[in-house]
């Protein structure tokens, strides 16, 4: 019996490392909630109402779309523990805010994350160089910071171990569609006026089907080992468009999409495709190595058979 | 001059240029497909995906013209097996094969207008044109329209057991194209059954 009771207490000391890795605590009350009400009262709503101190009215009004937050998508967020106020200005507290503060310096995620020992494992150095080598860095200059495609109101990790491949493309093909699927937005930062995405993929046999199945960074980024996420996004002479570099026994996507889940796999020949047979199926990539030597006898045994019975034929 | 017999009529002959002229490509296609490889391509994947699927579409109307002719005509009498005896006549129609058609003996099963198969042909018709190639059409047409699949079975993608089963079934049909045009060189001269599916008369051994 006690055995036993040593034997749960050490499984249970060997679990704990996985938790203790997480930087963010998700469980807990979320330290500045009484704080944050004050600004959600206003800015989660589409109506918010005040009283106008000259009038003594109770004004109603329109907050700007713009504006307007979830607080249940932030408490769900990596910044759920932050204050409003650790990064905007406090002169925010008072109502109506003050026109200056429209023009405060906004921080990048570097401001916080760079060179920090606790954030190492995600790179935040590599991908600001890497972003800075992107079409995105590069075409737009300031205008396109981190915040573009990260809302730090509601970013969550967009790729984790636990997450199904299906759900990782929605997320992130989202993050690309906001601007690339939505005129209105895109217009921020460009006066260019695009063709709709299923246009400008129409030579793509099933692009829908693509679209689910694979990300857009797939084909429009230069994949780093060290990088979950590659950030490098390429000009569109650049991308991918030659069927095979995914359509093949060593499909680009072993080094993109489906690199998380084979990590620990790729070596290994027979499981080399076991992530891709599981959630979906690439034409000429999934190969079924039991399946192909066995077609290959068959047909072998086949032909040797037709050829025997040739040779019969003719010397009989 | 060796005695011709009228086997096979006009909507028949039509339908079998197609469906082997289309198998050819799809298979040519296929294999394109599954082994694929960026420095070796047999046909250049985008073009082997859009041949694969017009020849595809092709062949499955044209099983349409099969059905119909054998349903109207008396074509699709050939295709009616009897269990009884079925066994006993397939071994010897087999043993026909290993043995007796070295030794130059008479078939057992000697085609006629009212017996155009012998029963391993037969056999192997039916298994052919009612099992293998609906079954390659309907997961063909699946994979054309892939919204239509269960998306999962037991946590396999469904698209995959579709292709898998896609696969599997072509490389069958694939194995009897090559058993069905070999054993078609067995006739009266080792073309004569090539030339009677083009003109229309068998030549009678
Ligand atoms: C290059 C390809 C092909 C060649 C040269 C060829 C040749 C022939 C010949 C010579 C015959 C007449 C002899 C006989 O009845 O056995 C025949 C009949 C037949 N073939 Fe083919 N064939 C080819 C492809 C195919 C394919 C792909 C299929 C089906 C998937 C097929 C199905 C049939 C059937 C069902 C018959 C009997 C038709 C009837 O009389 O009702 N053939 N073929």
């Amino acid at each position: 019996m006690k055995r036993l009771y040593i034997f749960i207490i050490s499984l249970f000391i060997i679990s704990l490392p996985s938790y203790s890795q997480m930087l963010v605590d998700f469980e807990g009350e979320p330290a500045a909630f009484e704080d944050n009400q004050h600004c959600f009262d206003c800015h989660s709503k589409k109506i918010y109402t005040y009283e106008n101190e000259y009038t003594g009215r109770i004004e109603r009004k329109a907050m700007n779309p713009n504006f307007i937050l979830n607080p249940d998508k932030f408490y769900l967020g990596v910044h759920r523990h932050f204050s409003c106020t650790d990064c905007h200005s406090p002169d925010y507290e008072t109502f109506p805010h003050q026109a200056e503060l429209r023009l405060e310096e906004m921080y990048s995620c570097l401001d916080c994350h760079g060179g920090d020992p606790t954030y190492e494992q995600y790179h935040f150095e590599l991908i600001e160089d890497e972003f800075g080598k992107s079409v995105h860095a590069n075409r737009h200059d300031e205008h396109f910071s981190c915040w573009s495609c990260h809302d730090p109101h509601s970013y969550s990790a967009l790729t984790r171990r636990d997450m199904k491949i299906s759900e990782i493309v929605r997320q992130h093909n989202n993050t690309c569609a906001s601007c690339h699927d939505n005129p209105d937005r895109f217009q921020l930062i460009s006066d260019s006026l695009k063709r709709p995405l299923h246009q400008i993929h129409d030579f793509l046999p099933n692009y829908k089907l693509h679209f689910n199945a694979v990300r857009c960074i797939e084909c429009h980024s230069s994949p780093t080992d060290t990088l979950w996420v590659a950030h490098n996004i390429l000009s569109k002479d650049l991308a991918v468009k030659n069927c095979v570099e995914c359509h093949s026994a060593n499909t680009l996507l072993m080094s993109s999409l489906y690199k998380y889940q084979n990590i620990e796999l790729r070596r290994s020949r027979g499981t080399l495709n076991a992530m891709l047979i599981n959630e979906s199926y690439v034409i000429g990539a999934n190969r079924n190595i039991y399946l192909n030597i066995g077609s290959l006898v068959i047909f072998g045994l086949t032909l040797l058979g037709v050829l025997v019975h040739i040779i019969f034929r003719i010397i009989k | 001059m060796a005695e011709k017999i009228y086997l096979y009529p006009v909507w028949l002959r039509i339908w079998h240029a197609i469906n082997a002229l289309m198998f050819l490509v799809l298979i040519a296609t296929g294999i394109s497909m599954q082994y694929s490889h960026p420095d070796a391509p047999l046909i250049r994947f985008d073009r082997a995906v859009s041949w694969h699927n017009i020849a595809g579409i092709i062949v499955s109307l044209n099983y349409l013209i099969f059905l119909m002719g054998n349903l109207i005509t008396k074509n699709g009498s050939f295709y009616k097996i009897k269990l009884k005896g079925l066994i006993k006549s397939l071994i010897k129609q087999f043993d026909y094969y290993l043995r007796g058609l070295f030794k130059r003996e008479p078939a057992p099963f000697p085609i006629s207008e009212e017996r155009k198969f012998n029963p391993l042909q037969k056999v192997t018709y039916v298994g052919t044109m009612y099992v293998l190639v609906p079954i390659i059409i309907i997961t063909g047409l699946a994979l054309l329209f892939p919204e239509t699949i269960v998306s999962k079975v037991f946590n396999y993608s469904g698209i995959y057991l579709t292709a898998l089963l896609h696969g599997t079934v072509g490389f069958l049909l694939s194995v009897f194209l090559v058993i069905h045009v070999y054993f078609s060189t067995i006739g009266a001269s080792p073309s004569s059954n090539f030339k009677g599916m083009i003109n229309g008369w068998h030549e009678k051994h």
